[in-house]
């Protein structure tokens, strides 16, 4: 068969397709010269890094690969994944938080590293390492301390997932009075703010937390 | 929930994590994956083709017949693969529908081929991607019209029972049914064709006598013609009377508009009988005759080709509307144009602008009479003008008809498009239903979670005290109808209704819950069990219940800790008080039942009951503790029903 150029045989086979668009077709190849195609670095490393098997983290990048084939996530893909997990409420807010936790070097996308350490943080880590993550999430400015707005910003972001209709009727007091809560338990030295040893404190004291902390053991 | 986003599904109950701290309840327990298996590849041999794929991504659409059990039916044990003796070429789509979430309709692919192949492996049509809907729809609408012409081809037997007016209705609608049928068309046809040929020679000079003038034959002949004309009225209105009789709908009928030319070809006759030979209506009486030449629009019964295209201008009316508009515009511009100019000549036979407009509409359509000419230099020259822009103008219409025309075979009648604008408008709620499926499965299967969830709390008592047979039992009723996914997502929505202490209901529920918030510490209503709202309620506020149940056995083990510990909690009190609508026969007669019958409730359910007897107090699993049952735990859900 005579050689052909690889270019020529694309588009042949697009007029066959009869899907090809010429409207469109280079826009998004000029599109797609500027998208950068992320790739991880090798399994071996990753499985050192974490603490998933090499099976673990196939099975973890192809549903990753899947979904962002670029092999980023920027915030938007995140939200929309994120809210197809909730149809009846508005898990934008919760998701934003998520994606701040997650971009660990804080470049406005989540690579298949960040998310896999940060995943084998939450799923495998030490009972202390899953509440640091948890307290790194609150924590909104990275400053150490928790205070009242960024813990009843994340108050807001939770209840917002529940969305309009729930048994009993969602009073608009409601996050407020759960982040009075909160601090009430949590706040030892009543100065308005939780540091990280409060919250490690009063959660290793608490046996519901404990316990659901467990919860994660068997995700993957 | 689609495809690719399943895969995410431990990413978001690793998120979950931010909850925990801030959740005052303990959280659900989360389902296991009782043979955790890993992902493996299965072969798929399709009429010789093999496709390999993963078990996971089969799995994604448990109603299919690929992600269901169905699949063992064609597991070949010698080759450990799965074969189907099916088209492989279709069945690309439907792989590729597991892996990209997406359906797509190949084009070159017979419909209803793709459609039994749709069928076979369990995927609704529905769900086919937007790209390849509208063509999917185009394909499918086509072949049922094909299939509609067939079989009125095949309509020509006579069916039994008809009655006489059915029968002539028929024969009238549709000639080729009978001989009568056939004979009365053609001879209603010959004698249109009479009338019409009558019309015409009536005016045609006839020899005339030597020194006589000319005189029409209608005048010479008067009573031949007369004798004609009256036959044939005669046999047209005893045609209408018949159509008006075997009409089986007699007002449509008369509304329609071949009866209403049926009535103005006949109508004429009439009324010059009833009138008399009066000078001053003569006028009005020759007029009239004029009408009898409408008669020759009977004959569209006769030819399909008139019918389209009467039907063709009917629909172009706008688009003729508009050019008549612009051809208006032009002939008034040109004449006014022409006017002005050919003022100053003399003898002009341009003496005013509506004069002009003979001229213009002549010139325009390139006709050119010659009765009327431009004179002076000025008018030549917009007279050329006009008759060149003429011939651009009158170029317009021509394609509109021809395109609407060849649009009128291909296109939709309009009753098609409106039936297809239903389906569209079922499709999409389908759609949007489906995609909140995902909030009202998970509130559908909160029933069934209540029953996994009580069971794994009760498992371990009830499995220390039971026999064998009781715990395989026990196996099978854990066996969840739910695939691994959704529950799991289940659990996940769970875990965030405790954590906010307050639960997802649907919309109906929620809009009846808050009228009747008023309504605390009155159980004034007892929804009826079949109704959604009811068992939702009924379950919801049994298993707030279970946190309140202050547990009269000391022996409760350890692992019900986390029920009692919520139960001195302050939330609880506002639980209490929302629980005020229980309905008592339920609550009695679960107790009644004993807890190895699986006796259905009035849950829409089945396999609820043994969570609701499960539910109230976990020792009443215990069949040994069954000889104290009646008294310990009658009394007590006395004591909750009343503390509501």
């Amino acid at each position: 068969m005579k050689p052909r150029s690889q270019d020529q045989s694309l588009s042949d086979s697009r007029e066959l397709d009869r899907s090809y668009d010429p409207l469109t077709e280079s826009i998004v190849e000029d599109g797609e010269l500027a998208t950068v195609c992320y790739r991880p670095e090798g399994l071996d490393s990753l499985v050192q890094k974490t603490s998933f098997s090499k099976k673990e983290l196939q099975v973890l990048y192809r549903g990753f690969k899947n979904e962002c084939p670029s092999g980023i996530v920027n915030e938007e893909t995140f939200k929309s994944i994120y809210s197809q997990f909730f149809p009846q409420g508005d898990s934008s807010m919760y998701a934003h938080f998520l994606f701040e936790a997650f971009d660990t070097h804080n470049n406005g996308s989540v690579s298949f590293e960040d998310f896999v350490i940060s995943l084998s943080i939450i799923l495998r880590g030490s009972i202390t390492d899953k509440l640091n993550w948890a307290f790194n999430l609150y924590d909104l400015n990275k400053d150490g301390c928790i205070t009242r707005e960024e813990m009843t910003d994340i108050m807001n972001s939770i209840y917002d997932m529940m969305g309009k209709y729930t048994y009993p009727c969602m009073r608009d007091s409601a996050p407020k009075e759960h982040v009075d809560n909160f601090f009430q338990k949590m706040d030892r030295n009543n100065d308005g703010v939780v540091t990280i040893d409060e919250f490690l404190e009063t959660c290793q004291k608490d046996e519901n937390i404990m316990q659901s902390m467990h919860m994660f053991d068997n995700v993957i | 929930m689609a495809a690719g986003v399943a895969a995410w599904l431990p990413f978001a109950r690793a998120a979950a994590i931010g909850w925990m701290p801030v959740a005052n309840l303990p959280m659900p327990v989360a389902p296991t994956e009782k043979n955790k298996r890993q992902d493996e590849l299965i072969i798929l041999n399709v009429s010789g083709r093999r496709f390999q794929t993963w078990r996971n991504t089969l799995d994604r659409y448990p109603d299919t017949l690929l992600g269901s059990s169905e699949k063992e039916f064609f597991y070949n044990e010698e080759t450990k693969e799965y074969f189907f003796d099916r088209d492989p070429d279709v069945f690309r789509s439907v792989l590729n529908f597991y892996r990209t979430g997406k359906l797509h309709y190949p084009r070159y692919e017979c419909i209803s081929s793709y459609d039994e192949e749709l069928a076979f492996f369990g995927i609704v049509p529905e769900i086919i991607g937007d790209c390849c809907y509208e063509e999917y729809k185009d394909r499918k609408r086509e072949n049922a019209e094909r299939l509609m012409d067939d079989q009125e081809d095949n309509k020509d037997a006579k069916l039994p029972n008809m009655t006489f007016r059915e029968t002539m209705w028929r024969a009238f609608e549709n000639p080729h049914t009978s001989t009568m049928a056939l004979v009365f068309y053609y001879v209603t046809g010959f004698f249109i064709a009479v009338s019409v040929i009558t019309n015409v020679v009536e005016t045609v000079p006839c020899g005339s006598a030597p020194n006589q003038k000319e005189v029409p034959c209608g005048e010479r002949y008067t009573v031949a013609f007369f004798c004609m004309d009256t036959a044939c009225v005669m046999i047209f209105t005893v045609e209408y009377l018949m159509r008006l009789f075997a009409a089986p709908s007699r007002y449509r009928f008369m509304r329609s508009v071949m009866s209403i030319i049926d009535v103005v070809a006949i109508l004429p006759y009439y009324i010059g009988l009833v009138m008399t030979d009066n000078e001053d209506v003569s006028g009005a009486f020759v007029t009239l005759r004029v009408f009898r030449v409408f008669r020759i629009f009977k004959f569209s019964r006769h030819s399909q080709g008139l019918r389209i295209l009467g039907y063709t201008l009917k629909s172009c009316a706008s688009e003729l509307g508009f050019l008549l508009f612009s051809l208006t515009m032009a002939i008034i511009i040109f004449a006014t144009v022409m006017f002005y100019a050919e003022k100053g000549s003399s003898s002009s036979k341009f003496t005013s602008i509506p004069a002009s407009f003979w001229y213009t509409i002549v010139t325009m359509t390139t006709l050119g009479y010659g009765d009327m000419v431009p004179k002076t230099i000025a008018g030549k020259i917009f007279g050329s003008i006009c008759s060149l822009s003429g011939v651009l103008v009158i170029a317009l219409p021509v394609p509109v008809i021809v395109s609407n025309f060849s649009r009128i075979y291909h296109q939709n009648q309009r009753a098609d498009k409106r039936r297809a604008q239903k389906v569209q408008k079922a499709r999409l709620a389908r759609i949007r239903i489906s995609k909140t499926g995902s909030s009202s499965a998970f509130l559908h299967s909160k029933r069934n979670g209540l029953f996994n969830e009580a069971l794994e709390l009760t498992q371990l008592p009830y499995k220390m005290n039971l026999s064998d047979q009781n715990s395989t039992e026990d196996e099978q009723r854990l066996s969840k109808s739910t695939s691994l996914l959704e529950s799991q997502h289940h659990h996940l929505l769970h875990c965030l209704e405790k954590t906010t202490n307050h639960e997802f209901v649907d919309e109906q529920y929620y809009q009846q819950s808050y009228l009747e918030a008023g309504l605390q510490n009155y159980p004034s209503r007892s929804p009826s069990l079949s109704s959604q709202d009811g068992v939702t309620g009924t379950c919801c506020t049994r298993r707030s219940k279970k946190h309140h149940t202050p547990l009269p056995n000391a022996s409760a083990p350890a692992h019900m800790q986390p029920l009692t510990h919520t139960h001195t909690h302050p939330q609880g009190l506002q639980e209490l008080s929302t629980i005020h609508i229980q309905p008592l026969s339920t609550s009695r007669s679960s107790l009644n039942m004993r807890v190895d019958e699986p006796a259905p409730l009035n849950c829409q359910s089945s396999q609820i009951t043994t969570a609701i007897i499960s539910i109230p107090t976990p020792p009443v699993t215990t069949p040994e503790g069954d000889a104290h049952l009646p008294a310990g735990p009658t009394h007590q859900n006395v004591v909750k029903v009343s503390a509501l």
